[in-house]
């Protein structure tokens, strides 16, 4: 990208700098090598920093958990309250059974979807989140209290919205219906519209809305316009995204999605069968 | 020399700022100064990405072809915001998040290309460099007066440090929700502009037409 290097390289380089500025030789010249060098250099800023980049995203993960299942301690780092208070546990998709197939501690969502080994197509009327292929196999994790009983269930949920996948936890009560919290730790909507996914004032909302119905089917909807008390089924409705209409409904489909009974529906069967 | 190189630093800082004389960079103005330490951050990396590609352009300024003049600086900058992004999202995580997508809309900020025509095209290095950071700073004054305002007066506090107690902890300050909006930042910019050319009237423009007085046909 220096001038001083190409003119003490000599030979045909010297030659081709010689030319007027605005011959057609040179401007090729110029144009594929001002491309070359910016490629190396962006390419190995990218290839350099990249396992950085993903300790900090594992970072982040944790950290989200952590905010969502409401463990954070002052005082205490992310990753210890997650040693602490939070059990990862890795389970089947297909009938909610506890499996050690793969280590859930490195379970990567993102890398299992592409795996077609550890993943399987979805066809297009059931793919109502719109993630294409859906893990066989999800990590969840459970906030247990004092006496061993379940707290909160922290569950990962994605699914696309208008630009972009979004990825999120959503966290239930022990109950297993009612939301205590709601976020995504990746995605890339536009700022100050879809991305307000992010806005805690947002977020607050889902804070005790129901996800089931009485016949155990996942009902969330994002609607227009607020909701209050006097709206019918107002526990089952959360306010949409104003000016953001696709990112809303692409949060109620994987809600919806990630909650039926192709998502973690047997699961969350089984542990209340259990419970009797 | 250093008497130049002292006016090529200090010049865009007052006298002929980016942002409140040219007018430039006004969207990543309003966009990270809610808070400090986003404002900072993005001072720091448009200075940077200003600094360097004022240098390299005019490093290869005698052998740029002028049919593909800004095509080819556009690269060149475009390269540096990239380092620049990927450098934030390795060291500084939680930043690079919350500025999101105006980190890569350096590229398309005005003054880094408005330097590079201006100056760089035209000037040896070094003297390219210190243009760069004179306008870095100069844009860095203003975000930072802005973000001051806002984050003072919009969430009370300072680089996230509580600074004024606020009514929802119990304190006494109830925050001006609209400072958190973009609108409050063209107030202050503009604010800051008046105040400016007060102090010095000769950035005042002449106005283009002169209104007429009204005077009644004496007939």
């Amino acid at each position: 990208m220096s001038a001083p290097e190409k003119k003490s390289a000599g030979g045909p380089l010297a030659s081709i700098l010689a030319l007027p500025n605005d011959s057609a030789k040179k401007t090729l010249f110029m144009a594929v090598a001002v491309c070359l060098v910016c490629s190396v250099v962006v390419a190995s800023a990218a290839v350099g920093l990249r396992p950085i980049q993903v300790a900090n995203q594992e970072r982040d993960r944790i950290r989200n958990i952590v905010d969502v299942a409401g463990v954070a301690q002052p005082g205490q780092s992310a990753a210890e309250a997650f040693n602490e208070k939070v059990e990862p546990l890795l389970i089947r998709l297909e009938d909610g059974s506890e499996s050690d197939e793969y280590d859930v501690s490195t379970f990567d969502i993102e890398k299992a979807s592409k795996d077609p080994a550890m993943s399987r197509p979805l066809p297009k009327p059931e793919d109502k989140a719109n993630i294409k292929r859906q893990p066989t196999h999800m990590p969840v994790f459970i906030v247990r209290g004092e006496a061993g009983e379940m707290e909160r269930l922290i569950l990962p949920v994605h699914g696309a919205g208008l630009w972009s996948t979004l990825y999120g936890f959503l966290a239930l009560d022990g109950d297993l219906n009612t939301v205590s919290g709601l976020k995504f730790y990746q995605h890339a909507e536009t700022p100050g519209l879809g991305g307000e996914v992010d806005n805690p004032n947002w977020r607050a909302i889902w804070d005790g809305k129901m996800i089931y119905d009485d016949q155990g089917n996942p009902v969330i909807q994002l609607v227009k316009g607020s909701v209050d008390a006097s709206t019918p089924n107002a526990e089952h409705k959360i306010d949409g995204l104003a000016g953001a209409t696709l990112t809303s409904r692409g949060v109620e489909n994987l809600i919806n999605f990630w909650l039926g009974e192709d998502g973690y529906g047997p699961f969350i069967e089984r542990l209340k069968n259990e419970r009797g | 020399m250093a008497n130049a190189t002292k006016k090529l630093v200090s010049a865009p800082v007052a006298d002929n700022n980016p942002i409140i004389l040219q007018v430039l960079g006004i969207c990543s103005a309003l966009a990270v100064t809610t808070k400090m330490s986003t404002a900072f951050t993005m001072c720091i990396a448009l200075t940077a990405v200003l600094c360097c590609s004022n240098v390299l352009i005019s490093m290869i300024r005698n052998h740029i072809p002028s049919s593909i003049r800004i095509i080819i600086e556009m690269t060149i900058v475009a390269s540096l915001v990239i380092l620049v992004d990927q450098l934030l999202k390795a060291f500084a995580f939680g930043l690079s998040k919350e500025l999101s997508v105006f980190v890569g809309l350096i590229i398309t900020n005005c003054i880094v290309l408005g330097r590079a025509e201006a100056f760089a095209l035209k000037n040896p290095p070094l003297p390219s460099f210190w243009d760069g950071l004179g306008n870095g700073l100069g844009y860095s004054a203003i975000l930072l007066i802005v973000g001051f305002v806002r984050e003072l007066f919009g969430s009370g506090s300072l680089f996230g440090v509580q600074i004024l107690s606020l009514a929802k902890d119990g304190g006494w300050y109830v925050p001006n929700g609209m400072m958190l909006l973009p609108p409050s930042a063209f107030f202050l910019i503009g604010l800051i502009i008046w105040a400016v050319r007060s102090w010095k009237p000769e950035q005042v423009e002449k106005p283009d037409f002169q209104i007429q007085t009204h005077r009644p046909e004496v007939s």
